[in-house]
């Protein structure tokens, strides 16, 4: 087929290349089926459900909505990225200790969320929380076990008083 | 409401501890590997082409574009099934591939396989399939005089139930006519899976689904192999809610696999997902319920109504949970039930969270709030007058005998505070339409609305329902093998529970769910707690029972003797005194069981016959502020009192309760597929709405009932469904109440409160 394209991309700190690419190709797949990086999830791949959350340059995206290719040059972080192997981020912690898991099919994307709000906005009331999550469709919880986790975090966090954490 | 205890660490934990799951680490890291994760070298991408059509004569169908493509493997139609071609869950009536006619809109008509999903839908569209259309038959009240539009005919099942005495009258009489729309279980992880041609000219298949064991006899069948060469292994499951009990891409798989020679894997997008599973089937209903001017029920006549789409799926055994629960959790003597579900070419419905008992408790609850209202009468105080005790004869003449707390759990709830109602809200995002400022609080109309369910736990009707499970205990350490489909609802940490309970093991690994063990039975039918959690419960307790007359035999002593407490057989006198950890690493014990419920009836002409094991009773109350003129909503508060039989993890049990509580609020206010002379109109989360966190309000758990249900493994009811069901019309009932309107259709759009002419003194 035409319109193959070779090109790097920055994921989680380190330079990888993807060869040999189709142009159409979302970030997305692209994480998933050519660089072996399955947490970032696909329940719509159509912007509505946030299971395939990532950062892009600090900004939470939805990774089924971006072109891969348009992705060079940026510095991209996935789920893979928040603890080291065999650890748990604290907002991960949280979603294990709250029973914020059921299926787990929207936690990787949660999570992801859940610690780029954290970030932005600490002290994130009950409400704020609802509606900053407002994208991050979960069919399984109703979502209670998810605000329980988001305050065990918070809390946490503000608690650790650390800013860098992961 | 207060959180459940959260245990943080730990290996070992009993029943009725919140022990974690033990996939939850790995699903909060994202290794968790679902069923759309799968990967293999060399593997190919499989596509399936689906009829634009909901009613059409397939004319010709040339797949010589399609394979001419470079990068396509093969493209396959009807012509390649090997053996039988049609598959079903309950009675093969759907083509595996449709060859003269479509009979749905998304039928599948043929597959392709390719070296990347992109030349996969590429090759699809290239397949030129010529069609004569017809009109489809939409309406499910035509179906049955209407022309057949399959061999078997347009009625799927017609079932009554007559209980008593029909000809008696009650003082008060209130009638009415409801509807639901159709529900989709929307699960968030796609259907997806991968097959793998195996050596022995078999296949292997990963996928997800709620019963390994029954797909694995619709792909031999159609593959025309036998069992022991269709090995299926459950692949992660991303939810199931009953959309995955039927068959969707497993045998499609296998035949790209087999034709190939290669591993083939295949996504289907979320809009084909809409296409490619059975949903919860819309219903009409009609209601007369007849009282003493007490309020005493005398009788009840309905009439259901089911639209089952194209094929039969579990159509038959919905309708007849529709009618055995017609009744909610009160006592009718005197009942007349008739009860249909009918083909159309409408989606297929079938299996949903709750089981045709959402519907008809959507129904009889607005009966019982009309039926208090013409009385006169507290609305709580009539269902407290004619709630279910045991001993009571259900309308299919069978006597409850085991728990049934159905007052308690009204009291309880009726008991739990209500939710203050502020002077003024401010903040757009409680109030009815969110953050688009739509709404002025003056306007708004605060109601409350209360509810109660029950539905049957396991399959009914006679069916020889069971599970199988292996415990082995090697070196201290025991290990589970089960084919019990996990599905996101927590076996994996029950089965881990009731090992460490009877055998005080340490620790407890699981083995893959596959088909290499029997049967374990659907993950649906809130049944798997019971089912699977029994066979787990009896093979650990025969290893323990070896265990203890080895050590009998070694020492001389009678099995009376012996216990094993915190993994340690002693001697009552104590002076006996050995680890499991020291018994089994001398000699592994390994036991395999299989767990039967008791059997039950199936139902006679009159519908009569004990055809459930048990029950499970649930309530709701919502309260909602409504804005009328705008017709927009939000839901403020909603509490929940559920009896349970026992609670074996309470964190996971407030997820089945907070999970099922939002599908039955999500059919109350947003959630239909739009079906428009058959066809599809929103297959899509931008359109097919489902609640988010911001719909939301935290559930409210008034009361956990626990009263062991005899039978059930450490007394426990499954509670998967019961949640569902009861919340969909507390919903609609605090509508009303708020509104004055009958409301007498779920989901509720703005239009039925802002539009409507139909007031409920009218
Ligand atoms: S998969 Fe990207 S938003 Fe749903
Ligand atoms: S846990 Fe299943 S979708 Fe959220």
């Amino acid at each position: 087929m035409s319109d193959l394209v070779s090109y790097r991309l920055n994921v989680n700190g380190q330079d990888r290349t993807v060869a040999d690419g189709r142009l159409g190709e979302s970030l997305l797949y692209v994480l998933r089926e050519r660089l072996g990086l399955a947490g970032a999830k696909n329940a719509c791949e159509q912007g509505e459900c946030g299971s395939c959350s990532v950062m892009v340059d600090d900004e939470l995206v939805c990774s089924c909505l971006v072109l891969a290719a348009s992705a060079e040059g940026r510095d991209i972080r996935t789920i893979e990225s928040l603890a080291p192997e065999g650890e748990l981020s604290y907002v991960q912690q949280a979603f294990v200790d709250a029973g914020a898991v059921q299926c787990g099919f929207c936690t990787p994307g949660l999570i992801v969320s859940v610690h780029d709000l954290l970030e932005r906005q600490p002290d994130a009331t009950d409400i704020e929380v609802r509606e900053a999550l407002s994208g991050n469709l979960c069919r399984c919880t109703g979502y209670g076990r998810i605000l329980e986790a988001v305050r065990i975090a918070a809390a946490e966090r503000l608690a650790d008083g650390s800013e860098s954490r992961a | 409401m207060s959180s459940p205890t959260i245990t943080r660490t730990g290996s070992s934990h009993r029943i009725g501890e919140s022990a974690p799951r033990p996939d939850g680490i790995p699903k909060a890291r994202g290794e968790f590997a679902f069923s759309s994760d799968l990967w293999a070298e060399r593997m190919l991408w499989g596509a399936t082409l689906r009829s634009p059509h909901p009613s059409a004569r397939i004319l010709s169908i040339d797949i010589s574009a399609a394979l001419a493509m470079p990068g396509v493997a093969t493209v396959l139609t009807a012509e390649d099934v090997p053996g039988l071609s049609s598959f079903g869950l309950e009675h093969a009536d759907q083509p595996v591939l449709a060859s003269d006619v479509v009979r749905y809109q998304g039928e599948a008509i043929a597959l392709v396989a390719a070296d990347h999903p992109d030349t996969a839908r590429k090759a699809v569209a290239a397949i030129r399939v010529e069609y004569e259309t017809m009109a489809p038959l939409s309406d499910p009240r035509i179906a049955l005089d209407a022309t057949p539009i399959h061999p078997e005919g347009n009625l799927v099942r017609h079932l009554v139930i007559r209980h008593g005495d029909l000809d008696v009258e009650g003082e008060v009489q209130v009638e009415g006519s409801y509807e639901i729309g159709m529900q989709d279980q929307a699960f968030l992880g796609p259907e997806s899976g991968m097959a793998i041609p195996t050596e022995d000219g078999g296949v292997e298949l990963m996928i997800s689904t709620q019963w390994l064991h029954v797909d694995r006899d619709q792909v031999a069948a159609c593959l025309d192999l036998p069992v022991d060469k269709v090995h299926l292994t459950l692949a992660g499951v991303g939810g199931a809610f009953g959309a995955r009990e039927d068959v969707s891409m497993q045998v499609h798989l296998c035949m790209l696999a087999l034709r190939t020679g290669r591993p083939v894997k295949m996504v289907y997008s979320r809009e084909e997902s809409f296409f490619g599973h059975v949903h919860r089937h819309p219903a009409q209903l009609w209601y007369r319920h007849h009282a003493d001017r007490n309020g005493r029920i005398v009788k009840v006549e309905c009439r259901l109504l089911f639209d089952g789409g194209a094929y039969r799926s579990s159509s038959a055994a919905v309708i007849a949970n529709a009618a055995c629960f017609s009744m909610g959790p009160y006592l009718v003597p005197n009942a007349h039930v008739d009860a249909t579900v009918v083909r159309t070419n409408n989606p297929t419905c079938g299996a949903m969270r709750g089981f045709g008992a959402v519907q008809t408790c959507f129904a009889h609850e607005a009966q019982m709030d009309k039926l208090a209202d013409a009385l006169g009468m507290d609305r709580i105080e009539l269902r407290l007058l004619n709630a279910l005790e045991p001993g009571h004869e259900l309308i299919t003449g069978q006597v409850i005998t085991g728990t049934a707390p159905v007052a308690e759990v009204i009291r309880t709830l009726a008991a739990h505070p209500l939710p203050p109602a502020p002077d003024s809200i401010t903040d757009s995002r409680l109030l009815p339409g969110g953050t688009g400022r739509t709404t002025d609080y003056s306007d708004v109309k605060r109601g409350i609305g209360f509810a109660v369910g029950f539905k049957n736990l396991c399959f009914s009707e006679g069916f020889d329902d069971f599970s199988t499970a292996r415990v082995r205990v090697d070196g201290g350490i025991a290990t589970v093998k089960c084919a019990c489909a996990e599905v996101g609802q927590g076996f994996v940490t029950l089965a881990q529970q009731i090992t460490t309970e009877i055998l005080g093991v340490e620790r407890v690994d699981l083995a893959p769910a596959d088909t290499s063990i029997g049967s374990a039975g659907s993950t649906s039918a809130s049944r798997q707690t019971w089912m699977s959690g029994g066979a787990v419960h009896a093979a650990a307790t025969a290893v323990r029972d070896t265990l203890i007359a080895r050590v009998a035999r070694d020492e001389g002593v009678d099995i009376t003797v012996l216990e094993l407490v915190d993994g340690v057989v002693r001697s009552l006198d104590g002076t006996i005194n050995i680890s499991i950890v020291e018994l089994t690493t001398a000699e592994p014990v390994e036991e395999e069981i299989e767990f039967h419920h008791a059997p039950t009836d199936e139902l006679d002409e009159n519908g009569q016959g004990n055809a459930h094991v048990s029950f499970a009773f649930s309530a709701h109350r919502a309260v909602t502020d409504v804005d009328p003129e705008l017709g927009l909503v939000r839901l403020v508060d909603i509490a929940t009192s559920q009896e349970v039989g026992r609670v074996l993890n309470p964190l996971q049990l407030t997820g089945q309760l907070e999970g099922g509580t939002a599908q039955g609020i999500g059919l109350a206010l947003m959630e239909e597929i739009i079906v428009d002379e058959s066809r599809v109109r929103n297959p899509s989360f931008t359109d097919y709405l489902i609640p988010t966190m911001l719909d939301l309000p935290d559930l409210q758990i008034a009361a956990i009932i626990e009263e062991p249900e005899p039978g059930a493994p450490f007394g426990a009811k499954g509670v998967g469904e019961a949640p569902t069901i009861s919340s969909t019309p507390a919903v609609v009932a605090a509508l009303r109440n708020a509104t004055g309107l009958a409301l007498t259709r779920v989901p509720v759009r703005p239009e039925h409160i802002a539009l409507s002419a139909d007031h409920l003194d009218d």
